[in-house]
């Protein structure tokens, strides 16, 4: 018999449209198995029944000769900050504990019109405020991997896409949706060994998603293999009139033109990115990933980028200051949780509310994000990190004068340790050093697997784009993975 | 700049968060530590750079004026933690 969590989205939708197996017997094993993994705590609310009827339609539609769409018979796990109409949607806050939209994300929506199906809604950092996944209201997600030292010290999945990172390496799912805000898809995909890529800024709605950043939130795919990411990210992308910064344009067929022949293609190497006391293991996997990209036909040249050290520190104002705004609309009155202490006016209702509601990490961007757009703090830090924003854009717009792509480490270490990285907000935000560059200025980036650390965990490897050129960036991942040998998986604990 | 105890509860206040004395003495160190590093912004030279407004350039599109939605009362309400009849419930602001 098959062993269905053993597929990928291209099997699953190939084996299904070919009469091979039903997409219902898919649902009902990954439904059993999403079930059996509770111990990983990747779900906030898990949906077998509407796995099932999804997967029923698929079926239906099979045998009355219907055409089948692109994602049909597929069971995904979809990130609770995409607002799913009837089901509860959190954004692992206390705040919208209980919420229940009435409508569907525009996201969510492609993929259920592309004949997929859900198995439940994935934990994340609170509001996809975090890279470990510990801000969640509904408790740490664990990732399946361990380390090769024989103690059984839980590790983080990363974050903000947690749930999603850790369900697709335990097989509990094929692929999922994640959002990347700084980093919140390609980290934990590096953390836990899949693939993950956060397309051009617009490429997919926002329009019912939960907003963090908006100048920086982009939805993308995570899933096993790099074929499986271009599949479902052909779904989940296109024109959305909801959303007004959702880009008009037709939505390349990223898998029809997947090619890993690299002749041609120039890749930069930035040189700034060679921290100095790189982790040696993440350098030795950077070498190994330019020997495969060379492999492939592509040239290397050295390139740089000259204001990636301001990256983060531009980034931890823009984020928080957009949070501050995007976040005034929890109030208690309108949707979500109330907290209205005895004898309380409307002004003490808010301040309760969202003492209540927000936790610690995301009261503390909050209160970051109104200081720095405070009257009299305004110029000094805000312009000032958006006029940053714009060198870091020019940078990238400077580089393609001498490359098509760039490769760099996804993260400069494997995964940490649950609690490790807790005590000092600030080297938990240092995680992201590699991956914000290419959320500031809008591009395209993917993380691949890259090797396994000395401690047997995984590492990812990262390439970045032009705007609009997914398809190369698609391309080299697949390069990449055709070359690194990377079959390592999680044993079975859980 | 650094922040001390009465301006964390000044931006508490506009925040519209409650914070008791403890949290605040705390988010005094934490504030500081986080803006003292991205302190390091001001070492760049910005001279002649507009500051960035959209990220992939992207025309506003207009929409003609009319009626596109509504008409969804109840589905507005469906959430609200306090509504009473078709109205969100607040607590009393009138003396």
């Amino acid at each position: 018999m098959t062993d269905f969590s053993r597929l990928g989205v291209a099997a699953i939708r190939d084996g299904v449209a070919n009469g091979e197996f039903k997409a219902v017997e898919v649902a009902e094993a990954l439904n059993t198995r999403v079930a059996a993994a509770k111990a990983l705590n990747a779900f906030i609310v898990e949906t077998p029944e509407m796995a099932v009827a999804a997967a029923q339609a698929v079926d239906a539609d099979r045998a009355a000769g219907k055409p089948l769409g692109k994602m049909a018979g597929v069971p995904i796990g979809m990130k609770d900050l995409f607002c799913t109409e009837g089901v509860q949607t959190t954004a692992a806050s206390h705040m919208l504990e209980g919420f229940v939209p009435t409508y569907e994300s525009t996201v969510s929506a492609n993929l259920w019109k592309a004949g997929a199906g859900m198995l439940g809604k994935l934990n994340l950092d609170q509001f996809a405020m975090g890279s470990s996944n510990e801000t969640s209201y509904f408790g740490n997600v664990i990732s399946p991997w361990r380390r090769n030292d024989g103690g059984n010290a839980a590790l983080a999945p990363g974050g903000s896409s947690g749930g999603s990172s850790s369900a697709i390496a335990a097989r509990l799912c094929p692929a999922a949706t994640g959002t990347d805000t700084g980093g919140s898809i390609r980290q934990p995909a590096a953390f836990v060994g899949i693939s993950g890529i956060k397309p051009t800024y617009g490429r997919c709605s926002r329009w019912g998603i939960v907003a963090f950043a908006s100048s920086l939130d982009q939805a993308g795919p995570m899933a096993r293999d790099v074929r499986d990411c271009a599949i479902m990210l052909e779904a989940m992308a296109g024109f959305d009139p909801k959303d007004p910064t959702s880009l008009d344009l037709p939505v390349p067929a990223w898998e029809a033109g997947l090619n890993s022949d690299l002749k041609g293609k120039r890749i930069g190497i930035p040189r700034e990115y060679r921290l100095d006391g790189i982790d040696e293991d993440i350098a030795k996997m950077w070498d190994n990933g330019i020997a495969w990209l060379k492999d492939a036909g592509a040239e290397i040249v050295d390139i740089s980028l000259p204001h990636t050290k301001y990256a983060l520190p531009a980034y931890y104002i823009i984020a928080p200051a957009e949070a501050s705004s995007n976040l005034a609309r929890f109030d208690g009155v309108r949707f979500g949780l109330r907290d209205l202490p005895e004898g309380a006016g409307l002004q003490d209702m808010y301040a309760a509310t969202r003492a209540a509601g927000f936790g610690e990490e995301v009261r503390r961007r909050i209160m970051i994000g109104t200081y720095v757009l405070s009257a009299g703090f305004y110029d000094a830090y805000y312009t000032q990190a958006q006029k940053v924003r714009a060198l870091i854009a020019r940078d990238f717009e400077n580089a393609w004068a001498s490359c098509d792509l760039i490769l760099a480490p996804t993260t400069p270490s494997a995964a940490f340790g649950l609690g490790e990285k807790n005590a000092d907000p600030l080297s938990m935000y240092l995680n992201d050093v590699f991956a914000v560059p290419a959320s500031l200025a809008g591009l395209p980036a993917m993380s691949v697997p890259g090797g396994l650390d000395k401690q047997g965990l995984p590492l990812g490897l990262q390439i970045i784009g032009k705007a609009l050129d997914e398809q190369a960036v698609l391309n080299a991942g697949l390069a990449i993975e055709e070359r690194s040998g990377f079959t390592a998986e999680a044993g079975e604990w859980w | 700049m650094s922040v001390d105890k009465d301006t964390v509860n000044k931006i508490a206040r506009l925040s519209r968060i409650a914070i008791s004395d403890a949290e605040a003495d705390k988010m005094v160190g934490e504030l500081n530590g986080i803006l003292a590093w991205v302190e390091q912004l001001g070492e760049v030279d910005v001279t002649g750079v507009e500051p960035m407004t959209a990220v992939i350039s992207n025309k506003l599109r207009l929409r003609d004026d009319v009626v596109t939605d509504g008409d969804v009362r109840d589905k507005v309400l469906a959430n609200a933690p306090a509504k009473e009849g078709s109205f969100f419930g607040v607590p009393k602001v009138i003396e």
